[in-house]
């Protein structure tokens, strides 16, 4: 009952310093299955119990890891995403903020045509509670599994809304955090996809943001195939044009990617549109009530 | 990051782009040698962040010394308003002396690159119509922009270039000369990790020369550690110095025209959703302060000194959801800062996450001027009516 992770998700650590050290623990805790780290020059130690290994093809190759989270310092990210690719790893989670642009140009390249999926980058990651599978950043204690899929290019917002969930007794199914960035690995669109194809998946919560046309994209694709409830938010409805307001993507250019745009595709695509991040939850239970 | 106009020439001329010849000029002095140096008649145009200059007055042509020095003497100094500086306007410091084309029979073109987000690459554009806002021109007619998307792993490529050129109905003799200067501009774009590079105009002389009359370059702020030589580029008179004080502790400031509530929150989504809520409660955001994932009892506090600084803030809201962080720490770290700072207008704080009760009391018991919320709209209209009260 999730999506990318769950049960039989075998996670990797790209880059074992103490930021990802410190949520590899945080993710075994929870219940993932953390297998090792990867660490080039370091293979053959471990660091806190896990196994490290100098490439992610070797990780791979002893390990059966199927899935890889990265905390790569920016410089080094897009190489490491490029390196867990070309070893055939199914998921890539990207954590890091501040990949350079032209460097996720290229990644976005060397992704196309392989089988690997790539989330991220800057976002908290993925979660599906209720199969104690948590591979990010995010607190795992605030989720809980249920049938509501959560997609959102924001990390604490996201947390908001689940916490709202989970206060009003839903539960999750996976929540996806996209990433705040111009070029990311999943859109809204593929995450809803995801979503709508899941069998335990009974409605959709849809969190964007100014910037960009995804959510846009989103829309069309939910009124051609989605018939699960979707509940929506766009943040930045009061964001001044021409300012990056924190996020490398959530800047209105060129009066386009306002917030008043997006809530008008998503209203017209039969999404319920919440004006107030308030009120998220609530409108969660109104409209799988309503069903 | 933004730069000025004469310093992004600068960098295009160093790969090849073709640019009026011209020298920055910081006192009236200098302006007097650049044009003594560049011949008559010249150009003198005012160097700020912002489009527009032209119409507002900030670009004048000169045909003797007398009127290039009478000219400098009135734009140093001035107050610049653009349709994008805002009722403000922006002080003019620095002037470009550029040489003066003739542009009698010329033709102004458009080109610029970006990255499509959607399409995941570079797109380099190029429309006939140049010397106007490229956003009227796509409201008017969409079709008279072309555009060419570059593939990342072969670079623009000379087809794409002659394709734009010949839609520009460039004649013939010049198509070589036009993709010689786009290809040149390609590699800028890329060299420099540019998030924007547009031309406009992009002039065709009635000579038959090509040249960037005009340039706009900005980076990508994330690429800018492998661009140390760049990076000195940032004028920090064209920055809000809040922001700039702000980055100095890893924290995103923005502010905010005409509201009235300071915002300290964790997280950029969050920190438009809790503008907006405050919004809806009636009331108005004067700064979004985001104090990112960790929010030390350090950060906390500079963030505090920060919002306090600007002098239209009546009511602070504090909403952080500390995921990994937990509640009593901030408590703490806000309490302190509160004392340090002898905060004296009332704060509002909603946090949630760990601890979040012991951190609530912790508030309450420390017999400072806190309120606090359970929920966002508890905190956004608790934080409304402060501001209101305040104001009073």
């Amino acid at each position: 009952m999730s999506v990318l992770v769950g049960r039989d998700t075998r996670l990797l650590v790209q880059g074992m310093g103490k930021h990802g050290t410190f949520h590899a623990l945080g993710c075994r805790d929870y219940g993932t299955k953390v297998v090792g780290g990867v660490t080039p020059g370091k293979g053959g130690t471990t660091v806190e119990g896990f196994p490290l290994f100098d490439s992610v093809e070797e990780a791979v190759r002893k390990t059966g890891a199927n899935t890889t989270v990265v905390f790569v310092p920016p410089a080094g990210a897009a190489d490491a995403i490029m390196e867990a690719a070309d070893s055939g790893i199914a998921l890539v989670v990207c954590i890091t903020e501040g990949i350079p642009t032209l460097d996720m140009v290229k990644v976005a390249a060397f992704l196309a045509g392989k089988r690997t999926r790539l989330i991220g980058p800057n976002c908290p990651g993925i979660i599906s509670p209720g199969e104690q599978c948590k591979v990010g950043i995010m607190p795992g204690h605030i989720h809980m599994g249920g049938p509501v899929g959560v997609v959102s290019r924001s990390g604490t917002l996201t947390y908001e809304a689940v916490a709202q969930l989970t206060a009003l007794g839903i539960g999750q199914s996976t929540c996806i955090g996209i990433g705040g960035d111009p070029i990311v690995g999943t859109n809204h669109t593929d995450a809803l996809r995801l979503f709508n194809e899941d069998p335990a998946t009974e409605a959709i919560v849809m969190i964007g943001e100014i910037g960009g046309s995804a959510e846009e994209d989103a829309a069309a694709y939910v009124k051609a195939q989605v018939r699960k409830p979707v509940v929506g938010f766009i943040a930045g409805q009061t964001a001044p044009p021409g300012r990056r307001m924190g996020h490398a993507g959530a800047i209105i250019a060129g009066g386009k990617g306002t917030a008043a745009e997006k809530m008008r595709a998503l209203e017209a695509a039969g999404i319920r549109v919440v004006k107030s991040p308030a009120d998220i939850g609530a409108a969660v239970s109104e409209v799988r009530q309503r069903k | 990051m933004k730069i000025h106009e004469y310093q992004g020439k600068a960098v295009l001329a160093q790969y090849g782009v073709p640019v009026p010849r011209g020298k920055v000029a910081y006192t009236v002095d200098e302006a007097v040698e650049a044009a003594k140096g560049l011949g008559l008649p010249v150009v003198v145009k005012a160097q700020i962040h912002a489009g527009g200059r032209g119409k507002a007055g900030g670009v004048k042509v000169a045909r003797s010394i007398e009127e290039c020095e009478a000219l400098a003497k009135k734009m140093l100094g001035m107050r610049l308003k653009t349709h994008q500086t805002g009722p403000e306007g922006r002080m003019v410091r620095r002037l470009l002396i550029e040489q003066g084309l003739d542009l009698e029979g010329a033709r102004e073109m458009y080109l610029a690159i970006l990255v499509d987000r959607a399409a995941g690459r570079p797109v380099f554009m190029a429309s006939a119509s140049g010397g106007v806002e490229i956003e009227e021109v796509a409201a008017r007619d969409p079709r008279a922009i072309h555009r060419e998307y570059v593939e990342p792993a072969v670079g623009f490529q000379p087809f794409q270039a002659r394709k734009l050129a010949f839609a520009l109905a460039l004649p013939g003799g010049l198509v070589s000369k036009a993709v010689a200067l786009m290809t040149s501009l390609y590699r800028a774009f890329e060299g420099a990790d540019a998030s924007l590079v547009e031309i406009n105009p992009f002039l065709m002389t009635r000579a038959g020369e090509l040249i960037a009359l005009d340039a706009k370059v900005n980076f990508d702020d994330n690429a800018l550690f492998r661009h140390g030589e760049l990076v000195e580029l940032r004028d920090f008179d064209e920055e809000e110095p809040l922001e700039v004080e702000a980055s100095k502790y890893s924290l995103n400031y923005i502010k905010l025209e005409g509201g009235s509530v300071g915002c300290m929150v964790n997280g950029a989504g969050l920190a438009m959703a809790t503008m907006d809520i405050i919004k809806l409660a009636g009331g108005s955001p004067a700064n979004f302060l985001d104090v990112g994932g960790g929010a030390s009892a350090d950060q906390i506090k500079n963030a505090f000194r920060i919002l306090l600084a600007d002098p239209d803030v009546r009511a602070v809201l504090i909403n952080i959801f500390g995921g990994i962080l937990r509640c009593d720490v901030l408590a703490e770290g806000v309490i302190a800062a509160v004392r340090a700072l002898q905060v004296k207008v009332p704060v509002v704080v909603r946090m949630k996450g760990n601890n979040e009760e012991k951190g609530r009391s912790m508030l309450r018991e420390s017999g400072l001027n806190f309120d606090t919320a359970d929920t966002m709209t508890e905190a956004a209209e608790k934080v409304v009516r402060a501001a209101v009260g305040a104001a009073r």
